[in-house]
């Protein structure tokens, strides 16, 4: 069955394309492209007044699977991405058991294959049990499928360690994505240290927590070359070393996610934990910061840091919730809403950053462009679309979303992976 | 009190000082005047709250604070039931939403509550029925204790604007601090906090105190002298080298108490620990007036219990 996308606005800035294209797609790869093809027997999309953009990657993703099904499996974290046009997404390795064997990669590359609608990419743990220690069997798992390696959310402590993890990542020409925190300068924190966590009487995790460790794997970069991926990047003096390391040539990127762009920490005063998140919601400084590193080309990519938790587990004390925000349902619109729609950053900007340049990242290189011969993982955008947030609607499991009844401009029309219609609104 | 005169307080909760207008800290103050002088009376009960129930919720060790709670609303007719961490289904894993729902099931009024977590008393407010009063929370707000410090401040210098209040100690963990440092500034009062760097962030200036790390410096012309009780688990968390040299820097002693004016009053919350943050002898002398806190806590308690539950009832208080 062939699928025909008629009119469409087609936006792929990996070949400065941006005209009104027919896209033709045959056995899950792009067949032609044209101004105009017409095909009898194909299923026919009218895209007109409609975007068309290669396929969004979220590379930071947590699907709970295996272990914790309760907040979120790989199916209903599949169906959020594709309700919120990602059409790839990556799974961090903090499950239960860890992913830090090639038997846990193996089990959700095989479960994705049967029940997730979108491509679902593994990364592994850098060490056993992410305890930060020994690494793990790195080629092994870059066998089975791991696409990349992290500790996220248990960073690596040990100087020695990472940077024998970035060095035998050469190896296997993986990305090493590193969540920044020095877990004795944060510790006992629930958000962002300053006059806000002071008012309020919670305990604080200053920036420099995020700060040191950026700055130390920078320079273990620097030392063995190897491409290091700042996750979720929340502050100012994180995104100041990111741009001058970037300068002297050093192999790092950055990502930032919606939350940090959109939110800061005075939205804790009324002690909700849906605010609750690590690394926090800093202050307007800090944001704003954020804002010039999404525009100067400093920060590389969005990701959503999905991390799903249940009702129970957020409707409790402010301090004893869990960390986390669940993001895969809201990051386009929000991300239209805020920046393309203020001309904050422009529509191919925002493109790249959510398509082309994690495509490249991970080396996936039939995706993150609309080329012949490409994977047909297409996300299709109506810009003038108008949603306003609804959790109880939400495809995830879990409803830990700060932005319930935000109303926003820019919504998903329709989800491609491989050829099929995964979402449509 | 004077019923006629029209009463400027308008919450539901008592959940911090700073959602307080300084007019209605004021109406509390003066309410409290009232509440004093059925304390003195020979029969020290009057009906006003008859037929409310008052539950004291305590998830934290405290003698004080529940049992003047627990006076104030005995002294208001209203009955009061103590429910504390030991004796509570909290051991058996209950969540707090589960806990507080299952009291007011029972058809209660108001909910007095004490807990570590700093906000616990503002997220039971949004999902119940009745009123709450915070009695601490974490280290967030102690408004009571903040209420009957202004009390007794104003007690004993007839006024609050103007006037130098030095908080020494545990700042960064202290909820009475952070209530105090609220009321006092919004009544006109200097507020000066004292302690060791670690204890005392400079983000506090942005809350309108100065910050002076030198007891000496900081006790200069001091109308008010507030010692806050440190914890030993504090230096265990290296925010001070030892109890020792604590006690060199920032115990409050009768040389040091000279800088401050010569008729400043001492405070203290309690409990105190004596001769650590304040000498012995200084903390029972004349111008410490820390058992007179204790007195006029009842007072106040019974200000903000009759100012919340009152209700149409506030006609017949007298």
């Amino acid at each position: 069955m062939s699928l025909l996308i008629k009119n469409g606005r087609v936006i792929d800035p990996s070949s400065r394309t941006d005209e009104t294209l027919d896209i033709l797609i045959e056995n899950g790869k792009i067949k032609a492209i044209s101004p105009r093809i017409d095909l009898k027997e194909a299923e026919i999309i009218d895209a007109s007044r409609l975007v068309v953009a290669p396929g969004f990657i979220d590379m930071h993703v947590h699907l709970r699977e295996p272990g914790e099904e309760y907040k979120e499996d790989i199916a209903t974290g599949s169906l959020a991405a594709a309700k919120g046009g990602f059409t790839s997404i990556c799974c961090m390795p903090n499950t239960r058991p860890p992913n830090d064997n090639s038997g846990i990669t193996e089990y959700i590359i095989t479960e994705a294959k049967k029940r997730a609608v979108v491509n679902v990419y593994p990364v592994a743990a850098i060490t056993r049990g992410l305890a930060g220690e020994e690494l793990t069997d790195m080629a092994d798992l870059s066998q089975a499928g791991a696409i990349a390696f992290s500790d996220d959310g248990q960073p690596v402590a040990n100087s020695l360690v990472m940077r024998r993890a970035l060095e035998y990542s050469l190896l296997l020409d993986k990305l090493i994505i590193d969540h920044c925190e020095d877990k004795n300068l944060s510790a006992g924190g629930v958000m962002h240290e300053g006059e806000i966590s002071l008012r309020l009487g919670l305990s604080g995790m200053p920036a420099a927590a995020e700060e040191i460790m950026i700055a130390r794997d920078i320079i273990l970069a620097q030392l063995t070359r190897a491409r290091l991926h700042i996750a979720h990047i929340s502050t100012k003096g994180g995104i100041e070393l990111v741009r001058s390391a970037k300068k002297k040539g050093i192999p790092v990127t950055a990502e930032v996610t919606p939350h940090h762009l959109i939110l800061s920490d005075d939205s804790l005063v009324n002690y909700d934990p849906n605010f609750k998140v690590n690394p926090p919601l800093r202050s307007a400084e800090h944001r704003q910061a954020l804002l010039e590193g999404l525009k100067d080309g400093t920060i590389d990519i969005i990701a959503t840091d999905h991390a799903p938790h249940t009702p129970e587990e957020k409707d409790v004390e402010f301090d004893l919730a869990p960390f986390g925000l669940i993001g895969l349902e809201t990051a386009v619109s929000l991300m239209l809403d805020r920046f393309v729609h203020k001309n904050i950053i422009s529509l191919e900007r925002l493109i790249d950053l959510m398509s082309c340049r994690p495509a490249r990242l991970l080396g996936l290189k039939n995706k993150g462009r609309i080329a012949l011969g490409a994977d047909a993982d297409l996300t299709i955008l109506n810009l003038r679309q108008e949603v306003v947030v609804d959790v109880q609607r939400f495809a995830s499991k879990s409803r830990n979303c700060p932005f319930h009844g935000w109303k926003l401009k820019g919504a998903v029309a329709l989800t491609i992976v491989g050829g099929r219609i995964v979402y449509r609104a | 009190m004077s019923p006629e005169s029209p009463l400027e307080f308008h919450h539901y909760h008592l959940l911090g000082i700073e959602d307080l207008e300084p007019s209605e800290i004021m109406t509390i103050l003066d309410t409290a005047e009232s509440m004093a002088e059925i304390s003195r009376r020979d029969i020290k009960k009057v009906p006003t709250l008859r037929g409310k129930t008052v539950v004291n919720l305590f998830f934290e060790p405290s003698t004080r604070t529940r049992s003047s709670f627990e006076l104030a609303a005995k002294r208001l007719s209203a009955d009061i039931v103590n429910f504390s961490l030991t004796t509570s289904s909290v051991v058996k894993g209950e969540t707090l939403k589960d806990t507080v729902r299952n009291l007011e099931a029972m058809a209660i009024d108001a909910l007095v509550v004490r807990h570590s977590s700093s906000g616990a008393p503002h997220y039971i407010a949004s999902f119940c029925r009745s009123h709450v009063i915070n009695a601490g929370d974490g280290t967030h707000e102690h408004p009571t204790q903040a209420l009957l410090d202004a009390y007794t401040i104003r007690q004993f210098k007839k006024r609050i604007k103007g006037l130098k209040v030095v908080i020494v100690g545990d700042i960064l963990h202290s909820r009475v601090a952070r209530s105090n440092l609220h009321l006092l500034r919004k009544l006109g009062a200097e507020v000066v906090l004292c302690g060791p760097p670690t204890l005392v962030p400079p983000e506090f200036s942005q809350l309108g105190a100065k910050i002076e790390y030198s007891l000496e410096k900081a006790l200069v012309g001091a109308d008010v002298v507030m010692m806050l009780r440190i914890q030993r688990e504090r230096q265990k968390a290296n925010y001070f080298p030892s109890i020792r040299e604590y006690r060199q820097l920032y115990c409050l002693t009768p040389e040091r108490f000279k800088l401050a004016k010569k008729d400043a009053i001492i405070m203290h919350p309690g409990p105190i620990n004596r001769g650590i943050e304040i000498d012995s002898a200084l903390a029972d002398s004349v111008q410490s007036v820390i058992l007179k806190q204790v007195e006029n806590g009842v007072a106040i308690r019974m200000a903000v219990l009759y100012l919340l539950l009152g209700g149409k009832e506030r006609e017949s208080a007298d």
